[in-house]
């Protein structure tokens, strides 16, 4: 059997998870090449619907990634992106997909190592998880199709 | 405002399992601003819906729209140049915008997405309660603008009862006492003397009890 390579949308931060992945890179640390990284201004600027958006066209595990607490850049958008990542799992449980595909992590702009870290450990959890079934489900239909 | 809430996912998949198409529609009024069936929520529930249908290894086709009021029929005219791409319409306005909605288009059928709650306020960001309950008989200038139907769980009209304790309901301990809410509210304007005055046994006939209710104003009806 062909060996699963999940895809994994990363929505990170400019000024602290985007700049620890860029630390990262400069740290010549490796992290899988499964993390599709989206900058944004800010993890508040993250909506439910482009988590939702993400799982429907295909990502298989998705993570918010913020500034450490209390060192947002915009006061508090961390905290509101936690909050809303609970509330997308819950939906997600809801409908099947299952909560724990989706994550909220924080982390400064030094911490490229962690970055590194917390990139691996994901793509390990949601490798482990297999395929999103929306995904899944669409694959049999087109192998049904083809015969 | 009419406040609500989503309808569990699952509910939702079992009143549209039969169709293939929905026409999902949202409103811009009360239900936006208690996060519940504006724009926002529309968008949400597609993705959701075709996300479960996906899994089940359906293809659900979902077009959104989202009415200005979903309660009056100038807006929901708007439907008539989507409703014959659609098998039924899922409605995330109040109840009364899905009985709207089922009024002008009798061949559809019309499912509603939301469970209306009540008449309420925000107390803060992502907090709603219930502050009326359109008895049709205001008694607010007499009770220091707070609600004793609405907000006694006993609907006392001379509260409060046995139950009030330091300012809370017995039947919750987060729940004020309206009639401890009242009389510091009366204090506070200097009208301890209202309280006194006892309220006569109120006539449910202008609420729900005289049946289903109707405004008509003469200068207005055509």
């Amino acid at each position: 059997m062909k060996s699963f390579e999940p895809v994994i949308v990363a929505f990170c931060c400019h000024y602290c998870a985007y700049t620890a992945a860029d630390m990262a890179g400069s740290m010549r640390r490796c992290y899988p090449p499964n993390v599709h990284i989206l900058r944004v201004p800010c993890s508040g600027k993250v909506d439910a619907i482009h988590i939702m958006k993400a799982f429907q066209k295909g990502a298989d595990g998705v993570y918010v990634a913020g500034c450490l607490e209390g060192d947002c850049h915009f006061k508090d958008g961390n905290l509101k992106a936690a909050r809303r990542v609970a509330y997308v799992k819950k939906l997600l449980d809801e409908i099947g997909i299952g909560g724990e595909r989706l994550e909220m992590m924080t982390m400064s702009a030094g911490m490229g190592e962690r970055f590194a870290v917390t990139a691996s450990e994901f793509t390990e959890k949601i490798r482990s998880l297999g395929p999103n079934p929306v995904k899944g489900a669409a694959q049999t239909r087109q192998k049904a199709a083809a015969g | 405002m009419i406040t609500a809430e989503r309808k569990p996912i699952e509910e939702i998949m079992e009143l549209i399992r039969p169709f293939n198409r929905i026409l999902l529609v949202g409103c811009n009024e009360c239900v936006t601003v208690c996060a519940a069936g504006g724009r926002k929520e529309v968008g949400l529930l597609s993705s959701a819906l075709q996300m479960a249908c996906m899994k089940e290894g359906k293809v659900l086709d979902v077009k959104e729209m989202t009415l200005e009021r979903q309660c009056d029929p100038e807006y929901v005219e708007e439907l008539v140049s989507a409703i014959n791409q659609a098998d039924a319409v899922l409605s995330m306005a109040c109840g009364c915008g899905v009985q709207e909605v089922a009024r002008r288009f009798k061949e559809k059928p019309v499912f509603p997405a939301v469970n209306t709650k009540f008449m309420g306020a925000s107390e803060r960001q992502g907090v709603w309660a219930e502050r009326c309950q359109g008895c049709g008989d205001c008694v607010l200038g007499l009770t220091g603008g707070i609600c004793p139907i609405a907000r006694c769980s006993k609907r006392l009209l001379n509260g409060p009862c046995g139950g009030s304790t330091r300012g809370k309901c017995e039947i919750n301990p987060e729940v004020d006492c309206a009639w401890q809410l009242i009389w510091d509210r009366l204090k506070a304007l200097g009208l301890e003397k209202r309280y006194e005055d006892i309220m006569p046994a109120k006539d449910w006939r202008t609420s729900r009890d005289g049946g289903p209710r109707r405004i008509i104003r003469e200068d207005l009806a055509s």
